[in-house]
């Protein structure tokens, strides 16, 4: 974080003083053009003047035939005014170097953010009816396929991955947009056929971004105010950003890694504020026509920007990698720490919450296990439970908002109780909660994760029994599944029939 | 769409002039929005898929319209005013000691507003039993941080440049 601080004498010429656009002062901006492109006031010059301000580009009339009246008519053959006016943007750092830099990092980060995102949808196994979130997927799931049951930290990687970089790339989105944003004010704002259908796909690829960080931000922070369904509205909208991703890359792949090869990193890096000057002039209309005193050098740029970027990991990240660094994830949900004994660690749905305190505590609960015709076979005390063979796993809680927690659980060995209902390699299972309501009150297991070794009917953890809030009486902790799967307050396990 | 082809007349180059690209550009546009119609028509099907479409929508409203000019003027503003007064400004140059600091801040607060301005304390409380009442306190600690940080390196710089400019006389 280094900024290189203002450049440049507060000199006499107003005009230095803005580098950067603004709609309200266009007196001052024209004062500083260079004077062989005339005066800007269209409403005071002359036909001759303005036909001398046209854009080079051929006019909208050759392009659209038929159109030119229309076009007359729309005042989109004079010159563009306020923002539209190419000379008013005059940041000197703007241009296509920069642009690309921010541009590499999303081509990576992106796709990266899409393919952990559809990772963690597949986590759900919304293939299995009740388990889908999205309720709409359509067509939309034909990629999926049977979720894992290991690494024991998979779920917890992907999704770790997918909150901490989305909230890593809210920095450089914004810088990209800052850099670009000249585009937006292209004049003539439609050109040609083809120009017009690129700038409605970018409706899709800035909406989407911006959407899905939005979306991301507030579900992770535990905010519902946009009163949609946040798992439909993310992954639709993730296609849709797609969709406008995929094309915008594919189209400025090219220019891209021509700007990135016009400029060497390293030079830039030893470039001061004094030395820093305006790219060379370009067709992508990014490099300002008159540009003013740099206030900050391009290196300066990539040390803020990264530099936010950074401090946004660092004080998040913490929730997902837990222990120690927890503590250092200030402004993350789950930055804040329960205590240090053995249950004090992060609850998703308090008991209070769930509605349940009264019927978990009670003397007379009962685990029920159901076979594959429905009827119930075994009907277990806790006491019954903990006479069972006894097993101990580190497995984390891994939740779709990023966090996570290591924990060593106790319990029944899912497929022990499989084999006590008469089931020897279920095809799968539903799990029910004394939970009477809430879209996790219940959960239907893959085959792979009933006959997991690890899936666990837990009932006590670091040695202790679980609290009220971690699932007393019985909870499931289950290998590299989303930690809403991991059903707590167990009442009932119907097991399906074998697998074949 | 270069000058060079447009000034061949094939087909193609008809074609090129009309719509002022390749065929190819048309193809991969069409696949895109075909694919987007796909999602939106399952978007308004949805149960509040409407909502879903006007926040989609709102996103570049609010980024294009709302707040890049906010934050572009906001920054005018800052250079502008302490312009005005070019005998008082500082011998080294200041103004990013005070876009940094604005911006982390600004950037915290946008990752982590719900829970600074306690706008999810109701379900945040049924998730975790916690509250978010530490959160306005840890920004605002940190938000102070950053600008002592930065006061902190300006002065220094100020300390510097007076040394180097006396020594020069």
């Amino acid at each position: 974080m280094s900024p290189e601080g203002a450049g440049g004498e507060p000199g006499n010429d107003p005009a230095d003083e803005h580098p950067d656009v603004a709609a309200d002062d266009a007196g001052e901006e024209v004062a500083a053009a260079p004077p062989e492109r005339g005066p800007a006031d269209a409403a005071v010059d002359d036909d001759a003047g303005e036909e001398r301000l046209r854009p080079p580009s051929p006019a909208p009339s050759r392009r659209i035939p038929g159109a030119a009246r229309l076009i007359g008519l729309a005042g989109l053959d004079r010159p563009g005014r306020g923002p539209f006016d190419p000379r008013r943007w005059r940041s000197p750092v703007r241009g296509p170097w920069l642009t690309s830099v921010f541009g590499s990092v999303l081509l990576v980060g992106i796709p990266l953010e899409f393919i952990t995102g559809l990772l963690s949808y597949a986590a759900y196994n919304p293939r299995l009816a009740g388990n889908d979130p999205t309720h709409e997927r359509g067509l939309l799931g034909f990629w999926l396929f049977n979720w894992f049951t290991g690494p024991t930290w998979l779920f917890r990687l992907t999704q770790g991955i997918h909150v901490a970089l989305g909230l890593a790339l809210v920095p450089i989105v914004l810088a990209k947009l800052w850099s670009v944003i000249p585009n937006l004010f292209a004049w003539p704002p439609l050109r040609s056929m083809a120009q017009m259908l690129e700038r409605l796909s970018l409706l899709l690829l800035v909406g989407g971004a911006v959407f899905e960080l939005t979306t991301g931000i507030l579900n992770i922070n535990y905010d519902y105010g946009f009163q949609f369904s946040f798992y439909k509205g993310h992954y639709l909208g993730a296609w849709a950003f797609m969709a406008g991703f995929t094309i915008h890359a594919t189209m400025r792949i090219g220019r891209m890694r021509a700007a990135l090869r016009s400029r060497r990193l390293r030079d830039e890096l030893r470039t001061p504020l004094a030395a820093t000057v305006a790219e060379a002039p370009s067709a992508d209309g990014l490099v300002p026509v008159s540009p003013a005193a740099p206030t900050i050098s391009r290196r300066g740029v990539l040390a803020l920007v990264g530099g936010t970027s950074l401090s946004v990991v660092v004080l998040t990240v913490g929730q997902t990698l837990g222990g120690p660094f927890r503590r250092l994830a200030l402004l993350a949900p789950r930055g804040q720490s329960y205590g240090s004994g053995p249950n004090d660690f992060q609850v998703n749905r308090t008991a209070v919450a769930a509605g349940v305190s009264r019927r978990a505590l009670d003397e007379g609960w009962r685990l029920v296990l159901h076979g594959p015709d429905g009827r119930p076979v075994a009907s277990l005390s806790r006491s019954e439970l903990l006479g069972m063979t006894q097993t101990t796993e580190d497995l984390p809680i891994a939740c779709v908002e990023g966090w996570s927690t290591v924990q060593r659980w106790s319990g029944v060995r899912l497929p022990d109780l499989a084999r006590l209902a008469g089931v020897a390699r279920p095809a799968g299972a539903r799990v029910e909660s004394l939970e009477p309501h809430g879209a996790y009150s219940r959960v239907e297991l893959s085959g792979d994760q009933v006959r997991a070794s690890r899936s666990l009917l837990a009932l006590r953890v670091n040695g202790v029994d679980l609290s009220l809030d971690h699932g007393y009486p019985a909870r499931l902790i289950l290998p590299a599944a989303p930690g809403v799967h991991c059903t707590k307050w167990v009442s009932a396990i119907s097991f399906a029939a074998e697998a074949r | 769409m270069s000058a060079r082809r447009s000034a061949r007349t094939g087909p193609l180059d008809a074609f090129r002039r009309r719509y002022g690209a390749g065929p190819l550009h048309l193809l991969s546009l069409l696949a895109c929005f075909a694919l987007a119609g796909y999602v939106v028509d399952h978007m308004v099907h949805a149960r509040h898929g409407l909502r879903i479409l006007v926040w989609f929508g709102g996103a570049v409203v609010a980024h294009d319209l709302l707040l890049w000019p906010l934050y572009t003027l906001v920054d005018r503003a800052a250079v502008r005013t302490l312009r005005r007064h070019p005998d008082r400004l500082p011998v080294v140059p200041w103004i990013n000691h005070l876009r940094v600091p604005v911006i982390l801040s600004a950037v915290w607060l946008a990752v982590s507003a719900p829970l600074v301005l306690r706008h999810s304390q109701a379900t945040y409380h049924t998730a975790t039993g916690l509250t978010e009442n530490v959160y306005l306190g840890r920004w605002l600690l940190l938000t102070a941080a950053a600008f002592a940080i930065s006061a902190v390196l300006f002065a220094l710089r100020l300390g510097r440049a007076r040394r180097v400019g006396s020594s020069k006389v």
